[in-house]
């Protein structure tokens, strides 16, 4: 397929480079450095919050001053100063865009750059290959622009930043914000309650199947910030979204951290397909600078039947934290976790999900890629639970490591515990390098290296690639390709 | 009929151990040579070190292809210039749909030569030329490169992709072991239908067999890393008859 080519094509481009790496001069809003009540008061005044969220964000910060970083993942990293980060920067403006017009025109300029059409014209152009994408654009701490706003909410459905959906919908944030992620979930989770910014609310109402893919684009821009972000997506009774989020930085010496918050909830006969494209900056080579990927995601199928599928590729970051998760809560619910992740030069990620099957019937599957290069160390860590009450649950574990070079490690930490006894729970594992034989095939049909690797990986991933949206496995594959390059040989 | 390859007092060892130990073969356009010679002669040796594998280092001689120095191009290069290798043991690729890996695969070559690149589309219609000129389905491309394949299916699939990527020089290192008769016809006629003057075939081999079905203009036969004998068509039928006896006296 062509995207091998393109693959080439854009290693030739960006000469190997971070190609997200440059940074948008505009005139921003920065809260001062460190973390104190006062600032957590300054976050909820500049969103003009109600009294009641500023209170559940007090109680997260006093709960946060006393939990402890968690130290069991396989990644190392020296100590955060957590006050020595700026908890706010956003652009400056007068009021709010009421439209895509009023955008700073620097802004539309970056995302231009990042290949996120804003403009709706844009996108009706084909910029992405596909009309049907809606776009929420979260630059630093606030969300600046969505686009197809209007048609989505013809159907009922509402897409937008989260400061604006608490003004609009304080009733549904109310009720289902912390309610899968609760406020003292862990140290990264209760730090975002305290101080979360912006990022995407959706709603689905019953029976609504979304006609488009919605898309929220991370972009951190801001020297010595933390990106908090906060999304929560709630597809009501037989309603079906699919919703992908795309991240990157601006590439900087100094590490900076990204602890985001990610609830999903699925209702009765409700399905919630959940795609990720992570490619926050590395690092460099020798492992300085890079984005610290500290992120809880959670989905509860509260429902009968519901579905949460979650297909992350992890391609960026300096060291990644993460477990997008599945609580089967209602019976005959399913969750699905496919997942594909890289690190070459000094990267480390942990990363894996948990499957937590509490309805009868229900069923989990778990496909997950590991790819380490140069230094990299990649860690699964799964968590398969079968409770008491959970007649008949299965579950279908993957793992799958592939090993570049004799420098990198590849690592698979499951878990199981089943306290049922009609539970059927299967777990296959591989850990493998790219072997001369295949690369040498690859060459004498015409290959150049870095072709035969990109062809080798994405073969590698094609069970999970193979669940993104189709606008965007392109650009994952592209992605992989330019990952790895220079890995061999 | 003008030279394509010539080989010069090969040497070439593998982990320090040297295999070839001077070998001298000069190949003109338009010609099949078969390569023939008992188990661990030299003949994979020989095939791998023509397509530029890693670790097949050229301790002395010379190899010039089409006029250039075979040996100071990398194995890409060598293979989007026209030098094609059938392996022995065609290689898995895991989840590389067959289509994608021989478009890449051919878009390579044709971009080398100068010639547009060819779409989904286009290439589609190649492929479906290529094939029923091979009485071939095409339905292997659609699977994953070789995996799963039989032994047959495997062979069958080099033919194809040797067809579509239209090489000058075919290296085919013992496209004939593992193949039932029928597997055997079919991939002779591959072999066959891709003959013609601007081109030229090297068949390694360990059996005449396949040589009944693709007639050699020279038969060579390999031993102990040096060509020992060299003659016609007739020169396979005599070690059919007789075995290596005659050259390796061991082999007896």
């Amino acid at each position: 397929m062509a995207a091998t080519t393109e693959t080439q094509q854009a290693l030739k481009d960006i000469g190997g480079d971070y190609k997200h790496g440059f940074v948008t001069d505009i005139e921003m809003d920065v809260a001062p450095k460190g973390l104190d009540e006062a600032v957590i008061r300054m976050i909820s005044a500049k969103k003009l919050e109600p009294e009641w969220l500023l209170d559940w964000r007090l109680e997260a910060f006093r709960k946060w001053g006393k939990e402890e970083e968690p130290e069991w993942a396989k990644v190392h990293y020296p100590a955060i100063d957590f006050q020595d980060i700026h908890y706010y920067a956003a652009p400056k403006k007068k009021d709010g865009p009421k439209s895509l017009d009023e955008v700073d025109p620097e802004l539309l300029e970056t995302y231009a750059k990042l290949g996120i059409p804003l403009r709706e014209q844009e996108v009706l152009a084909g910029v992405m290959g596909s009309p049907n994408i809606a776009v929420d654009a979260v630059f630093d701490s606030v969300s600046v622009a969505t686009t197809y706003k209007k048609k989505l909410e013809e159907m009922g459905i509402i897409f937008g930043s989260f400061s604006e959906a608490v003004k609009t919908h304080p009733e549904l944030i109310r009720k289902y914000l912390g309610s899968v992620v609760p406020v003292s979930d862990n140290f990264y989770a209760t730090l975002n309650s305290a101080v979360f910014t912006d990022g995407t609310f959706v709603y689905v109402p019953k029976g609504v199947r979304c006609p488009m893919e919605l898309s929220t684009y991370f972009r951190i821009n801001t020297k010595e910030t933390g990106q908090f972000e906060r999304t929560l997506i709630i597809a009501d009774e037989g309603s079906y979204v699919s919703y992908l989020e795309g991240c990157t930085a601006p590439m900087r010496d100094e590490n900076q951290l990204h602890a985001a918050v990610v609830e999903l909830i699925a209702l009765d006969n409700a399905e919630i397909k959940y795609s990720t494209v992570q490619n926050w900056y590395p690092g460099d080579k020798n492992g300085k600078g890079g984005i610290y990927n500290f992120v809880t995601k959670r989905g509860a199928c509260r429902g009968v039947n519901s579905k949460i599928s979650w297909t992350q590729v992890e391609t960026g970051s300096a060291i990644t934290w993460k477990y997008p998760s599945c609580i089967l809560q209602g019976d005959n619910s399913q969750g699905e976790f496919y997942s594909v992740a890289i690190t070459n030069n000094m990267q480390q990620a942990d990363t894996g999900t948990k499957m937590i099957h509490i309805g009868k019937n229900t069923r989990s599957r778990i496909i997950s890629k590991g790819i380490s290069a140069g230094r990299g160390q990649n860690t699964y860590r799964g968590l398969v639970r079968v409770m008491a009450g959970a007649e008949n649950a299965r579950n279908y574990t993957q793992c799958d490591s592939l090993l570049m070079g004799d420098k990198c490690g590849a690592h698979t930490v499951p878990y199981i515990e089943v306290k049922n006894p009609s539970a059927q729970i299967e777990h296959e594992a591989t850990t493998s390098k790219i072997s001369e034989d295949q690369l040498f095939y690859c060459l004498q049909r015409g290959l150049t290296q870095e072709e035969a690797v990109a062809m080798i990986v994405n073969g590698f991933c094609k069970e999970v690639m193979q669940n993104l949206p189709m606008e965007f496995a392109v650009e994952a594959q592209k992605l992989l390709g330019i990952s790895l390059e220079g890995s061999v040989g | 009929m003008t030279t394509m390859l010539e080989i010069k007092n090969l040497h070439a060892a593998v982990d320090g151990k040297e295999i070839l130990k001077g070998i001298d073969l000069t190949v003109k356009a338009g010609e099949v040579h078969a390569i023939m010679g008992p188990n661990g002669s030299g003949k994979s040796t020989l095939a791998y070190v023509l397509a530029g594998r890693a670790g097949y280092e050229v301790t002395e001689g010379s190899v010039s292809y089409d006029g250039k120095d075979l040996l100071e191009m990398s194995a890409d290069e060598r293979a989007r210039d026209g030098v094609f290798l059938g392996f022995q043991y065609p290689v898995e690729l895991p989840g590389v749909n067959g289509m994608t890996f021989l478009r890449t695969a051919a878009n390579a070559v044709r971009k080398h030569r100068g010639l547009k690149e060819l779409d989904g589309i286009d290439f589609l219609k190649l492929l479906r030329q290529k094939a029923s000129l091979l009485e071939m389905d095409d339905g292997l491309l659609k699977r994953a490169v070789n995996v799963g394949f039989s032994g047959g299916e495997k062979k069958r699939n080099e033919i194809a992709q040797m067809a579509v990527l239209d090489p000058h020089l075919m290296v085919l290192d013992e496209t004939d072991s593992g193949l039932d008769i029928d597997a055997l016809k079919v991939v002779s006629k591959g072999i066959n239908a891709l003959r013609g003057p601007d081109k030229a075939t090297v068949l390694v081999t360990h059996y005449q067999r396949l040589l009944s079905y693709v007639e050699p203009d020279f038969v060579h036969i390999l031993a102990r890393g040096k060509i020992v004998a060299s003659g016609g068509k007739e020169l396979a039928l005599e070690l059919e008859r007789d075995g290596y006896v005659n050259y390796v006296p061991e082999a007896a």
